[in-house]
């Protein structure tokens, strides 16, 4: 992936920025030593890095707001950066750039039961959210397979789901109000503890900006009710379209599970070697949850394995207890671990219409063969959110390239089918220059005057979402500050 | 009245405007503003439905009722439950599917499914200056750059005249039920469908009125789905107020249709001459709201989190209610000086009206009806 060449004249200027970065903020919130810098040169997504040329770790709304002014003053590209968990690249910095990291954020701001919401620090971890409310009986619905590192600001950069989404939503279902911090250093604050803010959509408009029109430093979460229970059940398939038609028709009866994840043949071999979960050798599996008490579960279980057996499986493993589900979740949550023993992998995360999943995954097998690369397929099968991990070998060289191109190949066939080039890990790098394939120019431009609104120096996380070739007229444009 | 019947026809009709257009579907809900009338009337039509992926993408001119028998034949709905505005303001003529969107019209089960945005899969539409713009698609999860479907639903074709919408839609319950809670006061309401809305037993509406069945105060609580499931949870939920005392009743299935639509739709204000205010807001302060807003008539929907005010005509409610978290917007009425929507904190207005800038450089679209040139006009 190519990165804009670094400015040398910001880079010059580092002695300065570092200190006005230093005069508002405490001695050890400012990193600028090349040893240490290195901490941030990339995210998730490892295969590419650069240390940026320094990184600050404010701890207020009003500590973010200086670093934002300083830079916006001095001309310096800003990176914001929840926990480093993106796999598109949406942390990555360049030479000429300052890291802005929120991790020292992370603290409950209030809880409110009765209005059931939750206002935290943007820096506070998903999984923490749920952490904080738990105990009383409540918990934050979206679930990304980070959930335990992922930070809630890079959920809302980049709109993250999770497994459950086909019931919850996603982040931008669940997000009711933010404090956020403009290019410019200015303190805006939209929506709150009550549903829709008023006049335009803002809200819905920054949550997926990849950190493009502003920092988030607070957010008002929506929390729900934990349900009484839930329970899976596992079932097994001779043929992906027969369990592709098995999740349409259950979806169709008016079933709504929680979760409905899939798990084709490699992806299978993989876990059972990797996690011994007792799956069964065929061609597709499915797991589907549902929620609810005890007599509700064993309803809509029993129609949902009524649906299956029309489709012939070769199993159908039905959970009587927690420890029944913890098996049958144990490979789908092994299974990324699984692909990661084999070899190197990349993780896509197309999204398809459910009726081309039979197509599609018809032809990644065709397209596994031809680019010589082995595919796995794991992935939300109830919102069409594929997760194809093609395996590589990085030490070889052009596999790497060559699992790119592949990659690239996956997602436009994504885009054909009806679909996208992303569900929910976001445009980065990673899918940046293939947006062409799915947005014409004047599409892009609509969104890019969207930043151009907020961030009309294109300053913030500047190298992501756009192609460079459509972004770069934007990115040149002559700074004030020399 | 300009009403083209492709959508180049429409990008043409925008390009070619040397004056303001007032932007309209089925024009039922009452943004009329000054200017020829653009209808987008004329591009109607499903263009795809597929049961088992939940989705359908229709143009933006299609009549809501065409939508729902549609759906209604694979039992299926939009789970967002559309107000019809038309009993309220006593307008006539057919909603059309992208004023929906446009509007962001949601009924009572946002407290639980979310809004009409939370269901906006994908739009296309033309901006100010003719260019026609995609954004989004017909799948579920798509985080493929900005997320301008979110924009454009609940900018009142402030933003661009929208010309096709596609949507995720659910299957219709087997059933529902409704619990109605007998006199309760506004503060003993808000607190009782917390307490249910904090259960997890999925309440998908809960209203509070006054003056329904008799005099004595109604707080309703819906649940939905399978019908063994719907009697349990109906249980439960009373199980949770039986200590209290609460004289309790569950609403007959008919009651319970004619209970909801009516919280949808303000059927209560529709008989009723006044100004009809929306007002959304942390459902715990909504009582306190209520004691200021000395209105003729009130009640609330999303567990207490939207009040409905029926004040005299010429109120400024705004002025009454005073500084608190949320936003009013005068839906029937009209008085110089009294904008539709709530003035903006000034970062947001400033935003708001780059935007506006940006995708209608020329201000033609729905001129006056949202932003700073509201007050103007008002």
């Amino acid at each position: 992936m190519e990165m804009p060449t670094p400015d040398a004249g910001i880079m010059a200027r580092k002695g300065r920025v570092v200190e006005r970065l230093q005069a508002v903020l405490p001695k050890d919130a400012v990193i600028h030593d090349e040893r240490q810098t290195r901490a941030y040169e990339c995210d998730a997504l490892t295969a590419y890095k650069c240390p940026p040329m320094a990184a600050v770790l404010p701890a207020s709304t009003r500590e973010v707001a200086d670093v934002l002014r300083i830079c916006h003053e001095e001309g310096v590209p800003v990176v914001p950066r929840g926990s480093g968990t993106s796999l598109a690249g949406g942390a990555l910095p360049t030479a000429d750039s300052v890291i802005l990291g929120i991790a020292r954020m992370n603290d409950v701001l209030e809880t409110d039961y009765e209005n059931r919401t939750i206002r935290v620090q943007s820096g506070r971890t998903n999984l923490s959210v749920t952490g904080a409310v738990e105990e009383n009986g409540f918990f934050y619905a979206p679930d990304p397979s980070s959930q335990l590192a992922c930070a809630i600001a890079g959920n809302i950069a980049m709109n993250s789901g999770g497994a459950h989404c086909l019931k919850y939503g996603v982040t931008t279902n669940n997000l009711m109000g933010v404090t956020m911090v403009m290019m410019d250093g200015e303190i805006i604050e939209i929506g709150g503890a009550y549903m829709d803010a008023g006049g335009l959509d803002l809200l819905g408009l920054i949550c997926g900006s990849e950190g493009q029109l502003g920092v988030v430093t607070e957010a008002t979460l929506r929390i729900l009710p934990k349900p009484e229970g839930a329970r899976p059940v596992l079932m097994g398939f001779d043929d992906n379209e027969v369990a592709g038609a098995c999740v349409s028709d259950i979806i169709k009866a008016g079933v709504l599970p929680v979760a409905i994840e899939f798990m084709d043949r490699p992806c299978i071999e993989a876990t059972e070697a990797f996690a011994k979960a007792g799956y069964p050798m065929c061609e597709a599996l499915l797991i589907v949850e549902v929620e609810g008490s005890e007599a509700e579960i064993d309803h809509q279980l029993s129609l949902i394995m009524k649906i299956a057996r029309r489709h012939n499986p070769v199993e159908l493993r039905e959970s009587k207890s927690a420890e029944e589900s913890a098996a049958i979740w144990l490979g789908r949550k092994s299974a990324f671990g699984a692909m990661g023993q084999i070899n190197d992998y990349m993780c896509l995360d197309g999204t398809i219409p459910v009726s081309s999943l039979p197509m599609v995954l018809r032809r990644i097998g065709e397209m596994s063969e031809q680019f010589g690369l082995k595919v796995g397929n794991v992935f939300h099968a109830g919102d069409g959110n594929m997760h194809p991990l093609i395996l590589f070998d990085a030490n070889k060289p052009g596999d790497l390239e060559l699992c790119e191109e592949f990659g690239a190949e996956i997602l436009k066939l994504c885009v054909e089918a009806g679909g996208c080039l992303t569900g929910e890990h976001g445009v980065g790098i990673e899918k940046r220059d293939l947006m062409g394939y799915q947005y014409a120019p004047q599409d892009l431009e609509a969104q890019m005057a969207v930043k151009d609104v907020f961030d009309p120096g294109w300053l913030l996380n500047p190298a992501k979402v756009f192609p460079l070739s459509a972004s770069e007229s934007r990115r040149r444009l002559p700074m004030a500050a020399e | 009245m300009i009403k083209p019947e492709t959508e180049a026809a429409l990008a043409d009709a925008v390009k070619s405007a040397t004056a303001p257009l007032c932007i309209q579907g089925g024009g039922t809900r009452g943004f009329e503003v000054a200017g020829e009338t653009l209808s987008t009337a004329g591009l109607s039509g499903i263009t795809l439905y597929e049961p088992g992926a939940l989705t359908i993408v229709a143009q933006a001119g299609t009549p809501v009722s065409q939508i729902e028998k549609a759906l209604a034949a694979e039992g299926q709905r939009l789970a967002f439950e559309p107000m019809d505005h038309r009993p309220l303001l006593g307008t006539e003529g057919e909603p059309t599917i992208g004023g929906v969107v446009a509007a962001n019209v949601s009924g009572p089960r946002r407290i639980q499914g979310g809004a009409a945005r939370d269901y906006a899969l994908g739009v296309r539409f033309v901006d100010g200056a003719g260019n026609i713009v995609k954004n989004g698609g017909r799948v579920m999860k798509n985080v493929t750059g900005y997320d301008l479907v979110k924009l454009m639903s609940g900018a009142y074709g402030t933003l661009g005249v929208l010309t096709e919408v596609s949507l995720k839609v659910l299957p219709v319950p087997e059933t529902e039920g409704t619990l109605m809670l007998r006199g309760l006061d506004d503060t003993a309401a808000v607190a009782a469908m917390a307490r249910a809305m904090g259960s997890p037993f999925e309440v998908t509406g809960a209203a509070h009125c006054a003056k329904i069945l008799d005099d004595d105060p109604i707080t309703a609580l819906r649940v939905e789905g399978f019908e063994a499931s719907v009697a349990y949870r109906l249980e439960q939920l009373k199980g949770l107020f039986a200590e209290q005392g609460v004289d309790m009743l569950v609403a007959s299935d008919e009651m319970s249709l004619w209970f909801w639509q009516g919280v949808r739709d303000a059927g209560k204000f529709s008989e009723v001459a006044g100004d009809v205010w929306r007002v959304s807001c942390k459902p715990t302060d909504g009582p306190r709201l209520v004691a200021a807003s000395d209105a003729e008539e009130c009640y609330c929907d999303w567990g207490g989190g939207l009040i409905w005010f029926l004040t005299a005509p010429g109120v400024d409610l705004r002025a009454r209610l005073g500084r608190y978290d949320g936003h009013a917007t005068l839906v029937r009425g009209r008085s110089e000086g009294i904008a539709q929507f709530e003035p903006q904190a000034p970062g947001v207005e400033r935003i708001s009206e780059g935007l506006r800038a940006r995708f209608d450089p020329r201000g033609i679209l729905n001129r006056g009806l949202m932003g700073a040139a509201s007050r103007e006009v008002a």
